[in-house]
């Protein structure tokens, strides 16, 4: 019996093209969270800032933030409660915590079991992802905070999040 | 000759809705005048507003234009970075279409920028002074 080489090379060939980009792909998903898909939160939450995704803290923190919203970091940002208390359901159950959720874990790993951190931008995971990035450029007048993801991350209103 | 008059009544139909049917921000400055007891509102004061600087509020928002810009036709931008869109009508013809949201920012910027709400006087001033712009 002929062994057909070339097919079979041909076959092995493609294989490992898309072995290749699964990985990549896989790989860039852990800087994924997926961006907030309710209509209300998004006006709510992302009319003054980005709408952080849920997953990047734990249901914890968003019970807190909810409860504290006429002292938000500096601000009075109250809505009706019926809105307040929509908004509290989604950003809980898609919380970081919220389980099948991997890689916002990751984002959660360092934070103390009981703990309800109020900004992403103190998270020890958060913290080491940006020890790289110079004082200067946080600075920038197109950043201006550290909250401002998009200035550097293009895509996070999408929820991705590479360099 | 038939047709003719039912073209012109047409016209005259439209002529007459337009000028009666009033949409959600005529309705928002109907309801700032009947609160203000108000008869007019000026675009002058509402300028004034927007581009006076206070200091009730908080010390990084001084005036409306802290944030939405000098240029009422561009955009502006929050101290968290993030973009705001021109509150000028000519630029952003669905502004102040739905009045909750409209009440909304009147509540929180006023707090921000001039330590207290606005009265109806003030609101309808600066919504005249939009819908103009």
């Amino acid at each position: 019996m002929r062994i057909p080489y070339r097919p079979l090379a041909i076959g092995l060939v493609t294989l490992a093209f898309s072995a290749l980009v699964l990985a990549r792909a896989l790989a860039g998903d852990r800087h994924y969270f997926a961006p907030v898909a309710n209509p209300v939160v998004k006006e709510e939450c992302g009319s003054c800032h980005l709408a952080f995704a849920p997953s990047m803290l734990p249901a914890r923190s968003w019970q807190r933030m909810m409860g504290e919203l006429d002292k938000h970091f500096g601000d009075n940002a109250s809505l009706d409660p019926a809105a307040a208390e929509k908004i509290t359901n989604y950003l809980v159950a898609n919380a970081g915590d919220a389980g099948g959720q991997r890689y916002s874990s990751k984002l959660l790993k360092g934070v103390a079991t009981g703990a309800a951190p109020q900004r992403i931008t103190e998270l020890p995971k958060w913290v080491s992802e940006h020890r790289k990035v110079p004082d200067w450029e946080w600075r920038h007048k197109e950043v201006r905070t550290k909250a401002n993801c998009v200035a550097c991350h293009t895509a996070a209103e999408q929820g991705y999040y590479e360099e | 000759m038939k047709n003719m008059l039912f073209v012109t009544s047409g016209i005259v139909a439209m002529i007459l809705s337009t000028a009666t049917l009033a949409g959600p921000r005529e309705d928002l400055l109907t309801q700032y005048a009947a609160a203000a007891k108000a008869t007019s509102f000026s675009a002058a004061r509402g300028q004034t507003l927007h581009t006076q600087s206070f200091s009730g509020g908080k010390p990084d928002t001084p005036s409306c234009t802290t944030c939405h810009g000098k240029d009422t036709r561009g955009a502006g931008r929050a101290l968290t970075g993030k973009t705001i869109e021109p509150v000028a009508v000519s630029v952003m013809p669905m502004r102040y279409t739905d009045p909750a949201k409209v009440e909304k920012w009147f509540k929180r910027n006023c707090t921000e920028v001039l330590g207290r709400e606005c009265t109806p006087q003030e609101k309808g001033d600066w919504l005249t002074f939009v819908i103009g712009q």
